[in-house]
């Protein structure tokens, strides 16, 4: 079969299974579109700004496990989508990202919409290619997606100058069934010299914890990581991109840890004598100040990523593999142990724990006459039976739907963890419900994230994907306020907007429904009309208190175990702000 | 901060050097030398890196040096006996009175004289570093013109060797 560049670009695709491409159109890439326009197999969404399609292609990749597909044209079109390719890279998204390039003879010579995009790329890209020869087009498709899917997973941009995909110049065309790179080889199976050490490790530990975290979810290891901890019996906390991989309604959960993780958790860090890391790497967000970092514990530490081990953290026992085996190999050896687990020593750390539990650190004023967002998303909980797909922007909000929101399940919760892009929710709401029509999915943001990548509304209506957009409006940039009201004296410098628009009206420009509540008792209602309208967007302007701040907290150069805890309900909030 | 030097057998791609000086800026890590050209095998770029950093910084220099695609093995040739060689070409001026010192402190160090004009000569020398650095120590620094050197280039002794 012979085919011109551009339809080796779209065959390449649908050969790889590829369902969904979103992206925008411009001269670089026309005729990859002219390609497009010649199908129906590869489904194109077509965003309204490139930002909405990487972060689009992002919430598909999270929710299926699947990569996301993106189209930009060169130039103002790839550097638009930088931020979404970046959110990707620092959350180990896999994405595959095609920028068009200017044709090869102009590269270089500062032509229209020319940059440098693999220069660009390189720092928030796993790999980037620049295509120079029709003839490698398609095995270069195939090596980005298995560059973008295997290992550590991430984004990986294909530029193609625009004479590549000229229509008149056909090859010969097969796209490879597999593909090895001598220079990629990660590795899989953990060490069994480590894994038995840390066996015998963790059965000896008098005050374990496991710390678990994204990994576990790219890993596809939730049921594992299930098994091992019921067969432990030991506590176990997720990091921010870790909830949902064990369920949040379980007894042996004990919360998401680090700055806005739960007392319990992080006091159980803080006193642990063994800590299993497993797919995590002890980010700033969840170790507080790194001295401070859990002083009495041995780390046991499983990773895909080898520089993921002793970036930050010295660990006692190294362990480079995929979660899921290494999870499975270690349950094994768990199950044929003659270490006997200390069955007292156990018992008295549960006790610990739930003393600390006892705090009830989550507690909220639940009798306020205003809007809790605390509430909301307890509510959003409820009405969903815990089953929405919930993404997320970034903020207060956030952290909200991730202490509140109890996920069970992997996958559900769908938010830029690392590089915390504000704008990412919507895009990648639509996204997810691309993947999972008949699936509730609810967007949980503030009135200042929304406003970010709000054009996409538009991209909502004419692909149908009617999503529920919970929009926190408390008028301000909830955590800028907040850090400014306990780290700079309460001045509120930018951290509002004196125009906020009217959301029920722009929802209803858009062609969306628009519904405005600021009483507690509209909250369940409203949600629950919400989700009744199967096949209508609906965005939910909610007038939240314009006080509350997340708690706990630890402080910037604090350890887990010096948290900002609310002080008693019914004092701190409430207040007029100026 | 101990010297290391990490010997790198990477592709021989466009784009391969840019991602590696790329990762030690983005990182903070520096680059004292660095000297990169095609192997034997000419899909291949053999790369010698002169780092200074202490056991965690040189282990994520390594780690993140692996990540890269384009990396197909690296050693840190500090970890074992090995042999390093650096070129040193300078150019002195020279007064006739002066040409004769010149040419045997040249000798004495091993060094050649490569282009001689009737006021300059140029010196052409290699061996470990702080050889080069000797030299340059022991001839008069209002004499020199230019000085260029490639930066250190090494190889394990023995039968362990970076080959695929």
């Amino acid at each position: 079969m012979e085919l011109n560049g551009a339809q080796i670009v779209v065959q390449s695709l649908i050969d790889e299974g590829v369902e969904y491409i979103f992206g925008y159109p411009g001269g670089a890439v026309l005729h990859l579109y002219d390609a497009i326009f010649q199908q129906e197999e590869l489904k194109h969404i077509l965003v309204r700004h490139e930002q909405g399609a990487t972060h689009a292609a992002d919430g598909y990749a999270r929710a299926t496990g699947k990569p996301g597909v993106v189209l930009v044209t060169s130039g103002p079109g790839a550097t638009n989508a930088i931020t979404g390719i970046a959110t990707a890279y620092l959350d180990s998204i896999p994405l595959v990202v095609i920028s068009g390039q200017v044709s090869l003879p102009v590269i270089g010579s500062d032509a229209f919409q020319e940059v440098d995009m693999v220069g660009i790329t390189r720092p928030c890209v796993k790999h980037n290619f620049l295509v120079k020869d029709v003839t490698k087009l398609a095995e270069t498709i195939k090596k980005a997606f298995y560059v973008a899917t295997s290992g550590r997973p991430g984004p990986v941009v294909i530029d193609i100058p625009k004479d590549i995909t000229a229509p008149h110049i056909k090859v010969p065309y097969s796209y490879p069934d597999s593909v090895s790179i001598r220079s990629y080889n990660p590795v899989v199976t953990g060490h069994k010299g480590q894994i038995k050490k840390a066996v015998d490790l963790l059965l000896s530990a008098k005050k374990p914890i496991i710390y678990s975290g994204g990994g576990v979810v790219l890993g596809e290891a939730s049921e594992s990581l299930i098994e091992f901890t019921r067969t432990l019996g030991y506590p176990i906390t997720n990091t921010l991109m870790g909830l949902g991989s064990y369920p949040a309604t379980d007894k042996q959960f004990v919360g998401m840890l680090g700055m806005h993780g739960t007392y319990e958790a992080n006091m159980a860090m803080h006193e642990s004598d063994v800590i299993i890391a497993i797919g995590a790497r002890f980010d700033d967000r969840v170790t507080g100040k790194l001295d401070l970092f859990c002083p009495n514990a041995k780390i046991i530490h499983i990773d895909i990523d080898p520089a993921s081990i002793s970036k930050t953290v010295r660990v006692a026992i190294p362990i480079v593999g995929d979660v899921k085996p290494v999870l499975e190999q270690m349950l094994e050896l768990i199950k044929a142990s003659t270490i006997k687990i200390d069955a007292d020593a156990l018992a008295q750390w549960w006790k610990q724990i739930s003393e600390w539990q006892a705090i009830n650190c989550l507690e909220f004023d639940r009798s306020s006459p205003l809007i809790k967002p605390q509430y909301v998303i307890e509510q959003l909980h409820e009405v969903t039976q815990g089953n929405a797909y919930v993404t997320s922007d970034v903020g207060q909000h956030q952290m909200w739907a991730a202490q509140y929101y109890k996920f069970n399940k992997p996958r559900r919760w769908i938010n830029s963890g690392g590089l915390g892009t504000m704008g990412f929710g919507l895009p990648a709401a639509i996204g997810v419900k691309l993947a999972f029509p008949e699936s509730d999915v609810a967007c949980v943001t503030g009135e200042a994230s929304i406003q970010m990548c709000i054009q996409e509304l538009s991209t909502a209506l004419q692909y149908k994907t009617p999503i529920k957009i919970l929009n926190l409006n408390n008028r301000y940039m909830g955590m800028v306020r907040q850090w400014q009201e306990f780290s700079y004296e309460s001045r509120y410098s930018h951290s509002y907007m004196d125009t906020i628009p009217e959301f029920v009206k722009l929802a209803e420009a858009y062609g969306h429904v628009g519904i405005r509540i600021d009483k507690p008792e509209e909250v369940r209602p409203t949600l629950e009309a919400a989700f009744a309208m199967k096949d209508r967007t609906v965005f939910i302007d909610i007038m939240t208190d314009r006080t509350e701040n997340v708690y706990p907290m630890i402080e910037a150069g604090k350890g887990h175990h010096d948290m900002k805890l609310r002080v008693a309900i019914g004092t701190s909030t409430d207040r007029e702000l100026a | 901060m101990m010297r290391h030097i990490i010997s790198i057998l990477m592709e021989n791609e466009s784009g391969a050097l840019s991602r590696v000086a790329g990762l030690f800026s983005a990182r903070g890590y520096n680059i004292e030398s660095l000297t990169v050209a095609p192997t034997e095998d000419p899909s291949l770029s053999r790369m010698t890196l002169v780092t200074r950093g202490n056991d965690e910084i040189i282990e994520q220099i390594t780690k993140q040096l692996n990540k890269l695609i384009d990396v197909v093995k690296l050693i840190d040739l500090a970890d074992s006996f090995h042999i390093e060689r650096e070129l040193l070409m300078i150019k002195v001026k020279t007064t006739p009175e002066m040409r004769d010192e010149i040419r045997s402190m040249a000798d004495i160090f091993r060094g050649k004289i490569i282009d001689v004009t009737p006021t300059t000569y140029i010196i052409e020398m290699t061996g470990p570093s702080e050889k080069l650095d000797a030299f340059i120590a022991a001839i008069d620094p209002e004499s020199i013109i230019e000085a260029v050197r490639s930066g250190p280039t090494g190889i394990s002794r023995g039968e362990l060797g970076l080959h695929l």
